[in-house]
């Protein structure tokens, strides 16, 4: 019984090894389609973005697959499981460019783990385009399309500095990931449009809340737990300044504190509107898709890659304008912004 | 095997399929295999055919230490985070160190991660569903505290021996990953069914009391079984730098359910027992050969996830059926 259950189980692989070698043999005969190779149907583009859970994400597909149809090419829509899943986007990668597509957007989680398959698309000719975050190299990639997030966090610092009006400020920093690429430069960039250097005594405390709500909530919590002697927060993004809002009201701080924020999703107008934070810095991810994809369909073309930093802008969202700030209103944000306004 | 000696049998199909747990899993990647070969024009190639079993390696790898521990009727949720925890060690101590220096010393703590799962499981007779997801827990946060919010290039020759290709006959892509893979899978395959060991094992998953009835001395087997375990996650580490040279402490979240999955759609009984290493290399090639044929039809990811959740239920349900026929 043992003995010919593993007789049965040997004679199974032996025909599963059967099958994909001759598989391989069949292919080789008659030439295969190898990679890239002479396709005539429509051009085909890749996306892979970090997951297919976040709006902003979804926004950046859809946008992309809209554009293709536009111009008569193939989006196919790829991503990691989680935030940081390098084996989804390497594999993701790999069957893209088995696929024989002519180009990859691709916004990076941790451009490390995925340098070398990034060269081996390239090397397959396939030009290959960061959307949204850039790559560390930067060179890893032939061109990016994505927002200056130290412009978008200057932004913000720009605002709530001219907001305190003189005051003294005492700062909150609700950052993202530690070692985070868009964490970074938006902190940054924060920090330089308010005047501040990194470390100084107007910062009263930081967290890193991971860009979600919750987390930014209780160390929101936690923060005013030691100190509510503060008058302005500095949040990476829309969830977290919503978070911050609300251990704010439980303080009942509200209304002396300046909440700033980057982002630019739909439900952060009618945040923006209700004064839950005074302002925010859109950017636009439906812009990077669509000059990602143009860029692609031009290189099937032509035959030249895209090259560069592409920044695709950003904008100050509010409803008090300040002198000497460009800004725009929340009627202008929703005709713009990315994502639901639902929720 | 209540069937009354010398009644003639007759070959059933649907029998076979259940006596035998790898023979499904087979047929299914035959299956899917000339499936995607007919819908789409890429999915037959030598280079795609190399790249589907690459993509399986790792989590392959999990998934045969995760099989030994599943025969014994266990389960380890903390396999990729020990792994991931390997990975880092490595690619810090290959910073300033030799390679093989790192690589030992990875695969030591995987093995030493490894075998505290198992003394817990054993001296104290803690449910391993339990110990692992608290060594999860543990294992996951000290990474990251390890790691200090960073992940590590890995540069050394020896770390990233593994993902380098040669090509047989100048035409089949294959990496050293792949040859060890197999080899490790074969190794596995030999002791669990030529060895006193491996029945043993087999032995313990089915009865633990009966198992120390005949003699067998279930708690050193069954340490063994986790010790060994964390070793080929270490070498799954070693496997995870050769593919991706960058430790990274996000990487691999997910790992511990896909092995589960191999394992399971491998033919693999979570009741212990019954299944073996053969079905789990299928079940991990049936996986990425999935990903890979629908992303090549053009279908979305999401859809591909649900096929996947479909076969583990198929195949839960088939060993359900195998277990009460044989009553």
């Amino acid at each position: 019984m043992q003995r010919s259950s593993v007789l049965i189980r040997l004679v199974a692989m032996g025909a599963v090894a059967a099958a994909l070698f001759t598989a391989g043999c069949s292919a080789e005969r008659t030439g295969g389609a190898g990679p890239a190779g002479g396709n005539t149907g429509p051009v085909k583009i890749g996306l892979v973005t970090k997951t297919d859970t976040n709006p902003y994400f979804v926004t950046l597909r859809d946008a992309a697959k809209a554009a293709a149809q536009q111009q008569g090419a193939e989006l196919i829509a790829l991503a990691g499981k989680f935030d940081g899943d390098n084996e989804g986007q390497v594999a993701a990668i790999e069957n893209l460019v088995q696929q024989g597509v002519k180009g990859i957007l691709i916004t990076p989680s941790n451009s490390g783990g995925i340098i070398g398959a990034l060269q081996q698309a390239k090397s397959r000719g396939v030009t290959v385009i960061a959307l949204d975050t850039e790559t560390d190299p930067t060179s890893a990639v032939d061109a990016t399309w994505a927002t200056d997030n130290t412009g978008a966090g200057e932004k913000q610092g720009a605002y709530v500095k001219a907001a305190l009006n003189g005051a003294a400020p005492k700062v909150l920093m609700l950052d993202g990931t530690p070692g985070g690429a868009v964490d970074t430069q938006r902190h940054n960039g924060f920090l330089k449009g308010m005047g501040l250097a990194n470390g100084a005594p107007q910062i009263v405390g930081s967290a890193n809340a991971n860009g979600d709500q919750n987390t930014a909530q209780q160390a929101t919590e936690n923060l005013l737990q030691r100190s509510t002697d503060i008058n302005a927060v500095y949040t990476l993004n829309e969830p977290t300044a919503r978070g911050a809002y609300a251990a704010l009201s439980a303080k009942g701080l509200t209304s002396r504190v300046i909440v700033g924020s980057i982002d630019g999703g739909c439900q952060a107008m009618a945040d923006v509107k209700d004064g839950k934070y005074v302002a925010t810095v859109m950017q636009f991810p439906k812009k990077m898709a669509q000059e990602g994809v143009t860029a692609v369909v031009d290189f099937a073309k032509s035959g030249t890659k895209p090259t560069g930093f592409h920044d695709t802008g950003s904008e100050l969202i509010t409803e008090k304008p300040l002198a000497g700030l460009d800004s725009k209103d929340t009627a202008w944000g929703l005709q713009n912004c990315w994502g639901s306004a639902g929720g | 095997m209540t069937a009354v000696v010398g009644e003639r049998r007759r070959v059933d199909i649907s029998d076979l399929v259940l006596r035998y747990p790898a023979l499904g899993p087979s047929c299914a990647l035959v299956l899917a295999v000339v499936v995607f070969s007919l819908v789409t024009d890429t999915f037959l190639s030598l280079d795609n055919l190399s790249l589907v079993i690459e993509q399986s390696l790792v989590v392959g790898t999990l998934a045969l230490g995760q099989t030994l521990i599943i025969l014994t009727a266990g389960i380890d949720l903390a396999n990729a985070a020990i792994m991931v925890f390997g990975t880092l060690l490595m690619a810090k101590l290959a910073g300033v160190g030799d390679g093989m220096t790192a690589l030992l010393a990875g695969i030591l703590l995987c093995a030493v991660l490894g075998s505290i799962s198992g003394g817990l499981v054993t001296s104290l007779r803690l449910p391993p569903f339990i110990v692992t997801l608290g060594m999860l827990t543990v294992v996951a946060a000290s990474s990251r505290i390890y790691a200090a919010g960073q992940s590590f290039p890995v540069s050394n020759g020896l770390l990233g021996l593994l993902g380098q290709r040669f090509y047989l006959f100048g035409r089949i892509e294959v990496t050293l990953g792949m040859l060890l893979g197999i080899a490790m899978f074969l190794i596995a395959w030999y002791a669990l069914t030529r060895t006193a060991w491996g029945r043993h094992v087999y032995a313990l998953g089915n009865d633990p009391e009966a198992a120390r009835l005949t003699g067998i001395h279930v708690s050193r087997t069954q340490f063994s079984v986790y010790l060994i375990a964390g070793i080929i996650y270490g070498i799954a580490a070693w496997q995870a730098l050769g593919r991706i040279p960058n430790a990274d402490p996000n990487a691999y979240q997910t790992g511990n359910l896909d092995s589960i999955t191999a394992v399971v759609i491998g033919g693999t009984s979570l009741f212990g027992g019954r299944g073996g290493v053969l079905g789990t290399l299928v079940g991990a090639l049936i996986v990425s050969v999935l990903r890979s044929g629908l992303t090549q039809a053009g279908i979305d990811e999401l859809y591909q996830d649900v096929a996947t959740g479909l076969l583990v239920i198929l195949a839960v349900a088939l060993d359900q059926l195998a277990r009460r026929r044989s009553r």
